[in-house]
């Protein structure tokens, strides 16, 4: 299992190739990146995201152990923090097992509980100013 | 008998409060409490109490979880990642 919060950009394919098991024949990578407009149309120049750090860290840890556990897969999953420019990866969640159901149900999960209970606020930035994105998007 | 606190909010409840502060407590005060005085210092926050979560030492609390001196507290606004 891998989980962290990173500043830096993602090497999705490292995360990817970091879970190298010989016995599971199902890899499922769920990339989001941030988007150039908002739920209400607006033109985002780029997104900043402000954490909790260390209580994100041990509930990122405890999300990728809790789906590893309930799913049996493998679990590698790293969320950006800080500034995230349009088409980067602010998340990525990669999830392997012998079979792709439980690698598909575990990468869904994994993110729905990052959606839930992550201690991460995202700031959309736009030409003309900033907001918090407004939950439930 | 009083306790200090240390209190921490993020995101749009530490614009409209502090990013670290300090509180004095009665003994045995609870998360719904630090709120409140938090709340009394910073008036801004107090609509938001409906959307709001504590964290306690690093971990979601309930309102009612009872504090000791030292510990520390968070609030937090819905959160936003992915």
């Amino acid at each position: 299992m891998t989980s962290g919060l990173s500043i830096d950009p993602i090497d999705v394919r490292a995360l990817e190739e970091g879970l190298a098991h010989r016995g599971h024949g199902a890899v499922v990578t769920f990339v989001g990146r941030a988007r150039d407009r908002s739920d209400d149309a607006r033109q985002v120049v780029e997104l900043e995201y402000e954490v909790f750090l260390e209580m994100a860290e041990s509930v990122l840890a405890e999300i990728a152990a809790e789906a590893e556990h309930r799913f049996g897969v493998a679990v590698a999953v790293i969320h950006r923090h800080g500034l995230v420019r349009i088409g980067e990866a602010a998340v990525a969640i990669v999830t392997s097992a012998p079979h792709r159901e439980e690698a598909y149900a575990a990468n869904r999960h994994v993110i729905e509980a990052i959606k839930e209970r992550l201690p991460i606020w995202k700031r959309e930035r736009f030409a003309d100013g900033s907001e918090w994105k407004r939950p439930g998007a | 008998m009083s306790m200090r606190i240390s209190v921490r909010a993020f995101a749009l409840l530490r614009e409209l409060s502090a990013d670290r502060c300090e509180l004095e407590l009665a003994d045995g005060a609870t998360l719904a409490q630090a709120w409140d005085a938090l709340a009394a210092r910073y008036p801004a926050i107090e609509p938001h109490r409906p959307y709001a979560r504590g964290a306690h030492n690093g971990t979601y609390a309930p309102w009612e979880t009872s504090l000791a001196d030292g510990d520390d507290v968070a609030f937090l606004p819905p959160v936003s990642g992915g």
